[in-house]
């Protein structure tokens, strides 16, 4: 086929048509006036001991003097030669003269004609290469070579043939794909095949050829071809199934008949049967896994690479040639599963088409024949379940409204057409059935994506929904994670995101999880367990920093944690940390070490208008003397406090205390939408009230008990003032609380004002022993 | 009878050396108090013959009222005087720095993620969360990935006890949020997604970006729509061309991979594009039936686009950053310039 599209064009074609070419590349660069050269004669140079004057045929009538300095230069040989005049990557040939010698061509390496990035010699070319013939038609070098990077779904085009005709296809240009002719037999020979596993193996193609040229070699066009695919060239019967593969798509390979003994049998391994792979690596087979056996035992996993003991060597004479399709389900995962991949795995995993064995067979046989001679046997083809061809149905107006474009008819038929598909039109309908190699399509969304990629994305307008508005369906009692980030943001702590798998160390350390979620598969030893607190990402990165000479650190993360247990929970959470000075250093404010209350105040001003409670409390990561739970409605929905001292010295954190937090993000992500109250029109009253009590006596306990017995009249209660020292035993300490006072019916007289701080001072004397300051 | 004239020449002159307010109370003592010069004058009024007592007082009250005055104005200027010395005392230096609370900053991945959730919230999508810790149900089978399918081996799963693995991408909030809600439904779901991959261009934790929106009539073409806009919006480059190239996830149905002109250098070709001037954004495609299907919706009924995006690739586009790992190492010299 030759579409009329330059090679950048076709590459632009083949990408917007899903087959992305990742590479497009001259197979060698420019140049020019380099033709097969034949050295008639070697001379050793007088001045100098490496070089050699030689004489040349480069077909140019006259032999050409060329001083040369490649080791392997001698008679007879043929290599490229550089005419004067020619230019090379890097330099041009002008007549020179060579420590006193003169010299009109160069002779070439594979590297100074930049067909290999190396090359020692001179690049030795076929005796049988016609003398003066440009090098680039001699070795095709003006060809381009494409990466193309299929998506799982086309394995059809994993081969030449599946490429051209999706090339003829979306340029609409015609295909011949060259007809093979079934070579007849010239011998009786046979192998019974007995398949087992119908399903698995639906088809199974072999015959015998006996005779081989043991001498025979590689053709140059082939092997030229193969490694310009990425192969190397092993043996030519290798080869050429290596070749029929990158032609056609379908993997083969060839036995050694001698060492297969009775039947062929495509069956199930047993559990633990060994097999020495060729890559003379030994696998114990599961019983999933599909192998060829004979009368002794698995010779070949199925599909994915032979056994060495029935491998071709060099002594091979007489072989078994298989051509067969096996289900993807057979063979996918299993090349994994035992550590290894092939070619072959790679294509019947993705699948190859089912059609296909026979006429690959006779195209390799008919290749053996011309390389390596030997007489050919019959085919034997066993067939089992093949994969089912039903109809799919691809409706017009269904492709019209997936894609948004208006479909004729006429319009379907023809993009159809050009893929070959056969088609029938019935009740409006197209019924299709797609060719055997693309498997890949069952549902009418197949259709109708093969039907878009033909038309073009491109041709595709975009365009936008109409009348389809919808206002947000947020709603005002969810807080946005947002708005939970730009107040951590405001409070002066800066968001890190760490990762989500973490060393399990920190996981003992800050949570004392011993049994943390492990990965099974981690990508270090480092990030092997699913962390349950944020707390070590953050100690971490604070350590990182304070490394990098930072002076004061405030961090906090939002994220997930992974809760082991019967049901594994996965809460987002927020955590933070501070270190350093409460404020940044500044003229105006006395420097002073961040501590416990100035976080705290930082989560109690994240929680409002909430009021959580803090409760003394024990947490692995704090010490236990400065760590508080942060309880909403008798609920635990966090922790603070102070690094413990003992992680603090581990994690070389020893210049400063570190304040840290987590909590819970879902109680902050909750909010009630407000209601209004009515505004007192009456003087709100304050009264100071001055209580002493014993230093273990905390706050939240007398506050309780005020709030327990509250009188109605007081709003608001407020401690102002904690007070120790002169005028206070040492066993003691004064608070001092503002008690507001206000009534929306009335203004409050001395009386009722009297008794409700009488009432307040009665309540802490009872409960708590509280005196009142004079 | 001393001059009233020369008691207040007198007075007045004294006035004039005064700096305080305590002097002005003694001048005003020494010529206007209980024994003052002028009220000693009044006093001795009395004892005067009548014809002349009368214009005697004239001119004692006369003097009396126009150092009333002057005291008075001495007393104001005084005031001003002193109020000057308190403004020149008091003056600020007004451009020490004001006291600081100091700013933490946002991480540029969440400053992406917000950016997008504002721009779909701008024509109404949701946004919603799912789980990390996922199922192969939810993972791949419900988005009809075949068991053991190279499509699934291609995804580097991370897998951990109990048949539970790490999402390899956010797709599986698309089967969870349609088991929920009934269409219409218009959603992103912005999170964390793992792979088994960690080199210069991959890490093993990264963000998505998932959008979903299922409608009775919603297509191919508004797919396009929908993105090349909001790729205009995000990058704020109106001409912003872009490409749609047949692709393949087994979710979606057909597939397109996005391609826009290179941010960098508008398509001519660059190091950031690798000098093919475009730039692979992210993948989408019409909701695969099975997906549907798998989550309680008709195909016949509905239809629906999906899409999901890298949230580090559009960060780094955005904001010049040339390294991934910058994003997870949280050095605070680099995130403290995303404020």
């Amino acid at each position: 086929m030759n579409p009329p599209l330059s090679s950048g064009e076709l590459a632009h074609a083949l990408t917007m048509a899903g087959l992305e070419v990742e590479a497009m590349e001259a197979v060698a660069p420019l140049f020019t006036h380099v033709v097969v050269g034949e050295v008639l004669a070697v001379s050793p140079h007088p001045n100098a001991d490496r070089l050699n004057i030689c004489r040349v045929d480069g077909g140019q009538g006259e032999a050409l003097q060329i001083v040369c300095g490649a080791p392997n230069v001698r008679p007879g040989i043929k290599a490229p030669c550089a005419l004067v005049g020619a230019t090379l990557p890097g330099m041009t040939i002008k007549p020179a003269k060579l420590r006193g010698v003169e010299s009109y061509g160069m002779l070439c390496s594979a590297k100074e004609i930049g067909v290999a990035a190396e090359g020692a010699g001179l690049l030795l070319l076929a005796e049988d290469a016609p003398v003066g013939m440009d090098i680039r038609a001699y070795l095709a070098l003006d060809d381009q070579s494409f990466t193309l990077k299929l998506t799982p779904n086309r394995s059809d085009c994993l081969s030449v043939a599946g490429v051209a005709r999706e090339v003829a296809a979306i340029t609409d240009c015609a295909i011949a794909l060259p007809e093979i002719a079934p070579s007849g037999a010239e011998i009786d020979d046979q192998r019974r095949v007995v398949i087992k596993a119908p399903s698995d193996c639906p088809r199974y193609c072999g015959r015998v050829i006996r005779g081989i040229n043991a001498a025979a070699e590689t053709p140059r066009w082939m092997a030229q071809r193969l490694e310009r695919s990425g192969l190397r060239c092993v043996h030519p019967l290798v080869d050429i199934t290596n070749y029929v593969m990158l032609e056609l798509g379908q993997p083969l390979h060839a036995f050694d008949l001698d060492r297969l003994d009775g039947d062929v049998t495509v069956r199930f391994a047993r559990p633990g049967e060994p097999l020495v792979l060729l890559n003379e690596r030994t696998v114990a087979l599961e019983d999933d896994m599909l192998v060829i056996a004979d009368d002794r035992g698995a010779q070949a996993l199925a599909g994915m690479m032979g056994g060495v003991h029935s491998a071709v060597t060099g002594a091979t004479r007489d072989i078994f040639l298989e051509s067969a399709f096996f289900n993807p389900s057979a063979i996918i995962g299993k090349s994994r599963r035992l550590g290894m991949s092939s070619d072959s795995a790679y294509r019947f995993e993705r699948g190859v088409d089912f059609a296909l064995a026979r006429n690959a067979l006779e195209r390799a046989t008919r290749l053996v024949s011309e390389i390596c001679g030997g007489r050919v046997g019959p085919v034997t083809e066993v067939t089992g379940e093949l994969p089912p061809r039903n109809p799919i149905v691809l409706r017009r107006e269904r492709a019209s409204k997936v894609i948004g474009v208006e479909f004729s008819a006429e319009q379907v038929s023809a993009l159809l057409a050009r893929l070959r598909f056969q088609v029938e039109e019935r009740n409006g309908a197209h019924h299709v059935i797609p060719p055997s190699y693309r498997f890949d399509l069952a549902i009418e969304e197949d259709l109708i994506e093969e039907l878009v990629r033909l038309y073009g994305y491109d041709n595709v307008p975009a365009l936008l929904p109409q009348g389809k508005e919808q206002l947000s369906p947020r709603t005002e009692s969810a807080r946005p994670v947002h708005e939970i980030r730009s107040f951590m943001i405001m409070q002066d702590y800066q968001e890190i995101v760490s990762y989500s798998f973490v060393e399990a160390e920190w996981e003992a350390d800050f949570a004392a999880n011993l049994q943390p979620i492990r990965l099974q598969n981690p990508i270090a030893a480092h990030l092997a367990v699913m962390r349950s607190t944020l707390l070590g990402g953050l100690v971490d990165t604070l350590r990182f920093n304070l490394n990098r000479s930072q002076e004061r650190v405030r961090l906090f993360e939002i994220g997930r944690c992974f809760l082991p247990g019967k049901d594994i929970s996965q809460p987002l959470r927020v955590a933070g940390l501070a270190y350093g000075a409460a404020r940044p250093e500044q003229w105006g404010e006395a420097k002073r070490e961040v501590d416990f209350y100035d976080v705290k105040g930082d989560v109690e001003a994240l929680f409002w208008p909430d009021s959580p409670r803090f409760k003394a409390a024990n947490h692995p990561a704090f010490h236990p003397g400065q760590c508080a739970s942060v309880m909403l409605d008798d609920t635990i929905v966090g922790w603070i406090g102070v690094l413990h001292p003992r992680w603090r010295q581990k994690y070389d954190l020893m210049t400063g205390p570190v304040v840290g937090f987590e909590l819970e993000l879902a109680p902050l992500l909750q909010r009630t939408p407000p209601h209004c109250h009515e505004v007192s029109k009456f003087p709100p009253v304050r009264r100071d009230l001055a209580v002493v009590v014993d230093e273990k006596v905390n706050l939240q306990n007398m506050l309780d008990v005020m709030l327990d017995n509250l009188p109605d009249v007081v709003s608001d209660l407020t401690l102002f003032d904690v007070y120790r020292g002169k005028g206070i035993d040492s066993d003691k300490k004064s608070l001092a609380f503002r008690v507001m006072m206000q009534d929306t019916r009335k203004t409050l007289n001395d009386e009722e004002i009297d008794a409700a701080m009488a009432r307040l001072v009665d309540v802490l004397s009872d409960r708590i022993g509280a005196e009142l300051r004079n | 009878m001393r001059n009233p004239d020369d008691i207040l020449l007198e007075a007045l002159q004294q006035l004039e050396n005064i700096g305080s307010l305590a002097e002005l109370d003694q001048v005003k003592a020494r010529y206007l108090g209980k024994n003052g010069a002028l009220t000693e004058l009044l006093k001795g009024l009395g004892k005067m013959p009548s014809e002349t007592r009368r214009e005697a007082g004239g001119r004692i009250n006369q003097a009396k009222e126009k150092l009333e005055l002057a005291l008075k104005a001495a007393k104001e200027a005084i005031r001003e005087a002193q109020l000057q010395a308190q403004l020149a005392r008091e003056s600020l230096d007004v451009t020490l720095p004001g006291r600081r609370i100091g700013r933490g900053g946002r991480h540029p991945i969440s400053r992406t993620q917000e950016r997008i959730e504002n721009l779909f919230g701008s024509i109404g999508f949701d946004v919603a969360d799912g789980p990390e810790l996922e199922t192969d149900f939810y993972n791949f089978t419900a988005l009809n990935f075949p068991p053991d399918h190279p499509a699934r081996t291609m995804h580097d799963t991370f897998y951990l006890e109990d048949g539970y693995l790490l999402r390899t991408h956010t797709s599986p909030v698309q089967v969870r949020y349609m088991e929920n809600h009934q269409p219409p439904l218009k959603v992103i779901a912005p999170g964390k997604a793992y792979r088994c991959d960690s080199d210069l261009t991959h890490s093993p934790m990264f963000h998505q970006v998932e959008g979903l929106w299922v409608d009775e009539r919603i297509n191919f073409a508004e797919l396009k729509g929908v993105l090349t806009d909001f790729m205009r919006r995000f990058f704020e480059q109106d001409n912003l061309r872009s490409r749609f190239r047949p692709s393949f996830f087994p979710f979606t149905e057909p597939s397109a991979e996005m391609d826009i002109s290179c941010v960098a250098c508008g398509g001519k070709g660059c190091r950031v594009c690798s000098h093919t001037g475009w730039l692979e954004i992210l993948g989408c495609g019409m909701v695969h039936p099975h997906v549907l299907r798998s989550a309680g919706a008709d195909p016949e009924q509905v239809l629906g686009f999906a899409f999901g995006m890298g949230i580090e690739r559009l960060a780094m586009l955005r904001y010049g950053v040339n390294d991934l790992r910058l994003f997870f190492e949280n050095d605070l010299r680099f995130l403290q310039q995303f404020h």
